[in-house]
């Protein structure tokens, strides 16, 4: 388990140095885990060091989204002036995302599908 | 003893692991996708600190140890991509169509709904990122020019709703299979919706974790180039 977070940390470690050093867009920690899935499948890392740790860490990620929300409530003030715009563009637009990816990746993966026969 | 005590992490850390059981107990209890336990305890929580007046800065002490633990969860996503890769490589163009389509749909249609709402310049950028993990979604904001902290709350709100309507919308528009649905929540609703999805399946959480990264890389480079064709 300690062997495993060890891992996980020290990737997403590299990440932040990769990502900060060149100035990239990207975060450390999605860097960490295009570094750590790269390990995998060169074999420089062996998935039973990692299982454990990244087992645990997902079956509760939602838990680590909870302080993140709880955030929210110092911009009230801001979210309650403009809460018109606000509101419709979140709702709506997270909708739309949903149906335009879904959709057209469901209708590729069928005909794909159909493809292979 | 008590203003000490709030000034410890312990407080910020046992008041949100407290409330998250609660919710969890809730969520099997009443079998409502409303009750969802992220949603439940952020809220929860919130009255909590208004109700006893805590301030937000002492909360985060505690807070913030447990919001650290979403950088290694990140990282962690490369388990379900490994053990799934031969699955996502089959459907790699598929995957980089959708994730792009979602990419652009998001930013003109939280964009374009606020400017015909009347929103001001500030709050259309911020709106800009908000199907983006927090991390880049912020990186984002700065370089553009819009609120990093209302983006900060939108990118959760977008979040918990992808999170909780997105398996139900999804089976609705005919969106069934587990890579087309990992693919359209993690697309719209980042981290949260994967969380989501890794409870309902296995490759639909990786195909989620996968869209995060990808979404947030095609945002970076979508934005810039869609501000200059509007003149925004």
């Amino acid at each position: 388990m300690v062997r495993g977070l060890t891992y996980l940390l020290l990737f997403q470690l590299c990440g932040e140095i990769i990502s900060r050093s060149l100035d990239l867009p990207i975060p450390g920690n999605v860097m960490g885990m295009g570094l750590l899935l790269f390990g995998l499948i060169v074999g420089l890392v062996d998935v039973k060091w990692i299982e454990e740790a990244a087992e645990l860490l997902l079956s509760n990620m939602t838990l680590f989204f909870v302080p993140a929300g709880v955030g929210v409530m110092v911009y009230s003030d801001l979210i309650v002036a403009e809460w018109l715009s606000i509101t419709v563009a979140t709702v709506v637009s997270t909708f739309v995302v949903m149906a335009v990816t879904g959709v057209l990746a469901q209708k590729l993966e069928t005909n794909r599908d159909d493809d292979v026969g | 003893m008590w203003a000490e005590l709030v000034q410890t992490p312990l407080f910020g850390i046992g008041l949100t692991l407290v409330v998250y059981l609660l919710a969890q107990t809730l969520y099997r209890r009443v079998n409502s996708v409303w009750a969802n336990p992220v949603l439940v305890a952020i809220f929860a929580i919130i009255l909590v600190l208004k109700g006893t007046g805590v301030e937000y800065r002492d909360y985060a002490r505690g807070g913030d140890m447990i919001l650290f633990l979403l950088g290694p969860s990140v990282v962690a996503l490369a388990l379900p991509l490994y053990q799934r890769r031969e699955e996502i490589w089959k459907r790699k163009r598929l995957i980089l169509i959708g994730i792009f389509a979602g990419s652009l749909a998001s930013i003109i249609s939280a964009c374009g709904l606020a400017w015909i709402l009347g929103g001001s310049r500030e709050v259309i950028l911020s709106l800009a990122p908000k199907s983006v993990t927090t991390p880049i979604a912020i990186s984002i904001v700065d370089k553009i020019g819009g609120i990093a902290p209302l983006t900060a709350a939108l990118v959760v709100l977008t979040g918990c709703l992808g999170a909780v309507c997105g398996p139900e919308f999804c089976r609705r528009i005919g969106v069934t299979s587990p890579v087309s649905m990992g693919l359209a929540i993690g697309t719209s609703a980042h981290g949260i919706g994967t969380a989501r999805m890794l409870e309902v399946n296995r490759l639909a959480g990786a195909a989620a974790g996968l869209a995060i990264g990808l979404n947030g890389l095609m945002t970076t480079f979508l934005l810039p180039i869609l501000m200059a064709l509007f003149g925004f």
